[in-house]
């Protein structure tokens, strides 16, 4: 009995390691107290995205290439996807896909109007968007894309600032 | 020296291009654009109308698919009440296949769309009303011979579930139009795809 059970639980950590976990879900209020708690001076760098959203894709190897580059420093990337909930599996398949190294998030925030301002009230709503938290503050938001040079300069930038 | 003239000069052409636009209170200019039969399309055109529900939204994002019916809806409740929706795809075709002239004739066939869906082909519409994504919507109030918007922003606020909508921001600018009383909320925002500028 007790050897069954450990091939149960052999087996089940197996299957854990095999099947990923679907795409962890969080609400603008949970994501803005990580990156925003205590005088943290980890830059945080939220990127918001879509799986369906072309120019969203097209630059995500910028950020990917970053996460590598800073990986060193005091730097937390995180991609949120604005997929809808349901779509879980198609975010966690796309992030397997793509090697997508930051931390993967999907948001479930209810109504934009409402939390698209929490994030910055000049954002239209338009993805991609980006947004940096440091030192328990929102530091930086850009609505739009990023090339590499653009990314790796505005994150070096608000590394360096006191 | 003389490349960074142009670029300041091209940065101040594209910042005036992304503060360009409409607020509520406005007066819009009308517009004259191709609609999916040929035919040209202005507000001038519907003589009986009290307002008009202008919708940017385009065939391939997946944002403005969510709200098709909704917006064949909103046609279908509000045209008769005087606020018919215009529908302009803003999209350059030659960024995204899928919202060229052909395609929307296709797709308002399949959807059978019962409003005008006009093509912008030069983005100028697109440009003066300020649309930043799809869908977005402008209700403008006929006044004389003006049109003056009275609400910017969402149809509602669930995109991606129209049976779990709290708030059908759309409908309740129009009704409160109608009514002769002031919109409240007269903008709100929505995430969507961004407008694909000619390059």
């Amino acid at each position: 009995m007790k050897t069954i059970s450990k091939a149960g639980l052999l087996f089940f950590i197996c299957m854990q390691t095999l099947v990923s976990a679907p795409v962890k879900v969080v609400n603008m209020d949970t994501l803005l107290k990580e990156t925003t708690a205590g005088k943290n001076d980890t830059l945080y760098v939220v990127n918001f995205w879509a799986t369906w959203c072309a120019p969203c894709v097209k630059e995500l190897p910028a950020f990917q290439t970053m996460y590598t580059k800073f990986a060193p420093q005091k730097v937390k990337m995180i991609f949120v996807s604005l997929n809808t909930i349901k779509d879980n599996a198609t975010v966690e398949k796309f992030a397997k896909q793509h090697d997508l190294k930051p931390e993967v998030l999907l948001l479930d925030a209810g109504n934009p109007n409402v939390w698209i301002n929490k994030v910055d009230t000049t954002w239209s709503g338009t993805i991609p968007a980006t947004a940096m938290y440091r030192m328990g503050k929102k530091v930086y938001f850009h609505e739009g894309d990023f090339t590499e040079d653009q990314l790796k300069n505005i994150i070096q930038l608000k590394l360096s600032e006191k | 020296m003389k490349n960074l003239a142009i670029l300041a000069a091209a940065v101040v052409l594209m910042s005036s291009f992304i503060t360009a636009g409409y607020n509520v209170g406005d007066k819009a200019v009308d517009f004259k654009l191709q609609n999916i039969d040929g035919k040209m399309v202005s507000m001038a055109d519907f003589k009986s109308a009290k307002g008009f529900i202008i919708t940017f939204t385009c065939n391939h994002c997946p944002f403005a698919k969510a709200y098709e019916d909704r917006i064949i809806a909103l046609n279908a409740k509000y045209a008769p009440l005087g606020y018919p929706v215009i529908a302009i795809n803003p999209n350059d075709p030659k960024q995204v296949e899928e919202d060229s002239y052909v395609n929307m004739q296709k797709r308002a066939k399949e959807k059978s769309f019962t409003f005008p869906y006009l093509i912008d082909e030069t983005q100028e519409v697109t440009r003066t009303f300020g649309a930043a994504h799809t869908p977005h919507i402008y209700i403008v109030q006929k006044s004389g011979t003006d049109y003056v918007v009275k609400y910017i922003g969402a149809i509602d606020d669930n995109s991606g579930d129209a049976t779990a909508v709290k708030e059908k921001y759309a409908e309740k600018a129009v009704d409160a139009l109608l009514a002769g009383k002031s919109v409240n909320p007269s903008s709100t925002k929505a995430v969507g795809c961004s407008i694909k500028w000619k390059s």
